[in-house]
């Protein structure tokens, strides 16, 4: 099992440095989507997937899936979103006022070399 | 403190009250304020002469920076003492000299005796500290001001550029000297000279001697305008010529001789100190005198004129090294070249600053330095024409003058040379008694053209700016006084011989009086036919010869195209590097930030893979690994069919819900590997940012909606790299499980010691609850930025108010 979600991580993170890659300032930004879920992944997968119980102590089993990898990912989501959502409204203004999305005319004038 | 320690900071203590009496006393001239300065120095200096002459040395130290060793300890013996006379008295002459040289209205005196009063502190804290890191940084703050007094008349391009390149070139010295002192301080432990003395066998013998003692040449060969960093000294004539007698000829040049001289007992006994010094110098010195003959500025041939004389020195202390090879003080008759050095030093001193300052006069007095322009003052200015021919005579060599002295010591040191049966020296030795033969011929020659030219010959009164007349009395003091010095000197060496060359001599050579001997110099032998006089005639005759010829063979100068000079050199070294590091950062920083991701992403791939190999890090180990349940294997192959999608589609809205089926499959994840409240949370944030994605791809252009996205390979080698990496290392990490983890504490003690059931939650708020403060906060933050981001719109309500 963990070998397949190293895989499924190993292609999230290729089709997100892909996507950063790109010229497109939304698909930079969908490339940092995929590239926080392959990191969630990634987290959940080193933390170990043997099966347990979800870790909820009323469930009295005689074992528990590992809670901190969780508990980690937790925070990890909200932090991203956080910063997904600036994201999102810095291309919309940076659209607003520039009149591009293209990362390539996003250069600065010679001005600022 | 000591009174010797305030004798060194006593010209920064002074330097700071400089622009006090500028300002407040306005109708005296500020030089008159520092005048006593050096004169009380140099009398306080010579109160040691009877101290040293007995060979005790005197030493105080003052704490600076206990803990790293460095301590502020002023050393007086033989050679400092000499050092400290130069600087002392000649600073007071120069500074006499400058009184009446620059103009109380026209100058900014104020900046100017302030830089001096720096520059004549560094020096004596250069000559008089023991510990070189305390000598370093007032080597450094001597080309500090020495820069400052070169760019004097700041507004001149010349000027600035002179000062530019002495500044570039004795702080490449500087640090090389430093590079030497730290790997001195590595060796032995300390950075005390004499502590190091004591250690000569474990330096000479450390792997470490060979690269310390070329640092230090290279800061010695700098700082004194040697070959092949000469050329800063003749760009520095754009200073004001007091600052050109009393820097540039007298003090700070001589600081790389200094330097030589000073680390002479440790690294002399040594075949490559004896013949880098030695020839370097003896090249500096022919150099130096063939190049002087071309130059049309008396000041540039007085500048040519130092840096051969210096060669001459230099090329003397190499030389005298040899006397160590030789472990007996009576009948070593090497010592001579010691002798030679340390006297030429002196001599060099006088008749030099004396014909700077007499340059100077001409210059002020008939508005030009062009040889060309000059001629037939003799009867205009006969004082200074005395005072000129004194000093060019001596330089040239000639008797009774000191100058002559100390040419014919040198050249008994050269001819030694051959006699010496060390370094195979009986083949190739031959070469230092001829070139110090030629490059004097060419000293008596410009020495010549200096004197013979500018007041001889035709007086050309159209050609001059100002209508010429003899100098004021006061202009005049100074170099009467080195002008008689040189005449005394040259008739009774031995004042000097007895009181400051032999205990100087010690200091260079300690070795070679162990067991209270000293040296016993005696500079009287000049009488008497040899092979010194007759070389002597030699110089003189074949010098009077070519100068009679002059106009006949000086085309061999432009023989030498402009573009193989070493000036030529040095700016195309200065532009080369400028341009190349433009040319460097223009072609790595593009601006394009689709590049910058190229690098780091690559750099990510090549240290990662990299590091994995070197340390033998591929051995996966699958025993551990969970069994692939059949949910699992569906939500895999959605996973990677949606990233697919996302990746490979051609219009936006596509790659959107593809990244949402992506997020939704991820929550799926969370549900089969247990983790409640990941699914929950990952599907209300995932439906939120599809919504902001779409919100954003609403007010996206339409033009290019549907653009395809360019392919690229490089791209995508990168990015399959990426991904190869992120999976090997997991795959890695996972198989080299080396502890438990530390889970079990939570769970265990989750009810018990937080009253939660829900293990998550309470790491989330409990165990590790400040994670859940400053992920609040940066939601906030984040809250805040995008209200800001929509809300304050600077430019365009500026427009607004405008309109």
């Amino acid at each position: 099992m963990e070998v397949l979600m190293a895989i499924i991580s190993g292609i999230l993170f290729m089709a997100a440095t892909y996507l950063i890659l790109s010229r497109s300032l939304i698909r930079i930004i969908i490339g940092t989507g995929l590239l926080s879920h392959g990191a969630h992944l990634l987290i959940l997968t080193m933390g170990g997937l043997k099966k347990g119980t979800v870790p909820l102590l009323g469930e009295n089993a005689a074992s528990y899936t590992d809670p901190l990898p969780q508990a980690l990912i937790l925070t990890a989501i909200v932090i991203s979103f956080g910063v997904t959502a600036l994201f999102l409204v810095l291309a919309y203004r940076a659209y607003q006022e520039l009149g591009t999305d293209d990362m390539d005319k996003l250069r600065g004038t010679e001005d600022h070399e | 403190m000591s009174w010797l320690h305030l004798a060194i900071l006593s010209p920064f203590i002074l330097a700071v009250f400089i622009p006090l009496f500028y300002k407040n006393f306005r109708r005296i001239h500020t030089g008159w304020f520092v005048f006593p300065l050096p004169a009380v120095l140099f009398g306080y200096f010579l109160h040691f002469i009877p101290m040293n002459q007995n060979g005790d040395v005197y030493t105080k130290t003052l704490k600076w920076i206990p803990s790293l060793h460095i301590n502020f300890t002023a050393h007086i013996d033989g050679l400092s003492l000499l050092f400290a006379l130069l600087i002392s008295g000649i600073g007071a002459l120069v500074i006499l000299y400058s009184i009446f040289y620059l103009s109380k209205a026209k100058e900014a005196l104020h900046s100017f005796y302030v830089y001096l009063l720096l520059f004549m502190g560094a020096m004596l804290g250069v000559v008089l500290s023991d510990n070189l890191i305390v000598l370093y940084s007032f080597w450094e703050l001597t080309s500090l001001s020495s820069f400052l007094l070169i760019g004097f008349w700041y507004e001149r391009k010349k000027s600035t550029s002179g000062a530019q390149k002495s500044l570039v070139i004795t702080v490449f010295g500087g640090l090389s000297m430093l590079a030497g002192i730290s790997l001195l301080y590595i060796i032995t432990g300390t950075s005390s000279i004499q502590e190091m003395s004591s250690q000569i066998e474990v330096i000479t013998s450390h792997e470490l001697f060979i690269p310390a003692l070329i640092l230090f040449l290279l800061g010695a060969f700098t700082k004194s305008a040697q070959f092949p960093f000469h050329i800063w000294l003749p760009d520095a004539m754009e200073a004001p010529t007091p600052v050109s007698a009393y820097l540039h000829s007298a003090t700070m040049v001589k600081a790389g001789i200094y330097l030589l001289a000073r680390m002479s007992p440790i690294f002399s006994d040594n075949a490559v100190w004896f013949i880098t010094v030695g020839i370097v110098g003896s090249i500096t010195l022919f150099w130096g005198s063939f190049s002087a003959i071309k130059q049309k500025d008396l000041k540039g041939i007085l500048a040519f004129s130092t840096i051969s004389q210096l060669g001459l020195i230099m090329s003397l202390i190499g030389v005298g090294s040899a006397a160590l090879h030789y472990d007996y003080l009576d009948d070593n008759f090497y010592v001579i070249a010691l002798t030679a050095a340390v006297f030429h030093l002196i001599n060099h001193a006088t008749f030099k600053g004396s014909l700077f300052m007499i340059v100077g006069i001409i210059d002020h007095e008939t508005g030009t330095r062009d040889i060309r322009k000059l001629g037939g003052l003799m009867s205009i200015m006969p004082i200074s024409f005395t005072i000129a021919l004194i000093g060019g005579l001596s330089m040239a060599g000639i008797p009774p003058f000191n100058g002559f002295l100390s040419k014919e010591m040198f050249f008994t040191a050269m001819t030694n040379v051959m006699e010496m049966d060390i370094y195979h020296l009986e083949t190739w030795g031959v070469l230092f008694p001829i070139i110090a033969w030629i490059g004097s011929i060419f000293t008596f020659l410009y020495s010549i053209i200096l004197v013979f030219k500018t007041f001889t010959g035709a007086y050309q009164p159209e050609k001059l700016a100002k209508k010429p007349h003899e100098a004021p009395i006061g202009m005049l003091i100074s170099p009467i006084i080195l002008a008689s010095l040189v005449i005394v000197f040259g008739f009774f060496p031995n004042i000097l011989a007895y009181t400051i060359i032999e205990p100087a001599m010690s200091a260079i050579a300690p070795q070679l009086v162990q067991g209270g001997e000293r040296f016993y110099i005696n500079i009287q032998f000049w009488h008497g036919l040899n092979l010194e006089i007759a070389m002597t005639l030699g110089v003189i005759l074949i010098g009077i010869l070519l100068f009679v010829t002059l106009k006949k063979w000086t085309k061999i100068y432009d023989l030498l195209p402009e573009k193989f000079t070493l000036n030529n050199l040095y700016n195309g070294l200065l532009k080369g590097i400028e341009q190349g590091s433009k040319s460097i950062t223009s072609f790595f920083m593009t601006g394009f930030i689709r590049d910058y991701l190229v690098y780091i992403f690559s750099f990510f791939i090549v240290l990662v893979l990299g590091t994995m190999w070197a340390k033998n890090a591929f051995q996966f180990n699958f025993s551990n690994v969970a069994p692939i349940g059949v949910y699992e294997a569906i939500l895999a192959l959605v996973t990677v069919a949606a990233t697919i999608t996302t990746l490979l589609s051609k219009s936006r809205l596509t790659a959107i819900i593809s990244l949402g089926v992506v997020g939704y499959t991820v929550a799926l994840f969370f549900v089969l590997f247990r983790a409640p409240d990941l699914a929950l949370t990952q599907l209300v944030i995932e439906t939120i940012s599809v919504a902001l994605f779409l919100l954003c791809f609403y007010y996206l252009p339409q033009l290019k909606r549907n653009k395809k996205l360019t392919f690229r390979l490089t791209n995508f080698l990168i990015s399959l790299g990426v991904g190869v990496v992120v999976t090997l290392v997991a795959l890695s990490a996972n198989s080299n499980r080396l502890f438990t983890s530390i889970s079990e504490y939570f769970l265990k003690e989750s009810y018990r010691e937080a009253g939660g059931k829900n293990v998550v939650n309470v790491i989330l708020v409990d165990f590790r609850g400040f994670d859940t403060l400053f992920e609040i906060t940066v939601l906030g933050i984040a809250a805040f930025g995008i209200f800001a981001l929509i809300k304050l719109q600077l430019e365009r309500r500026n427009e607004n108010e405008k309109q």
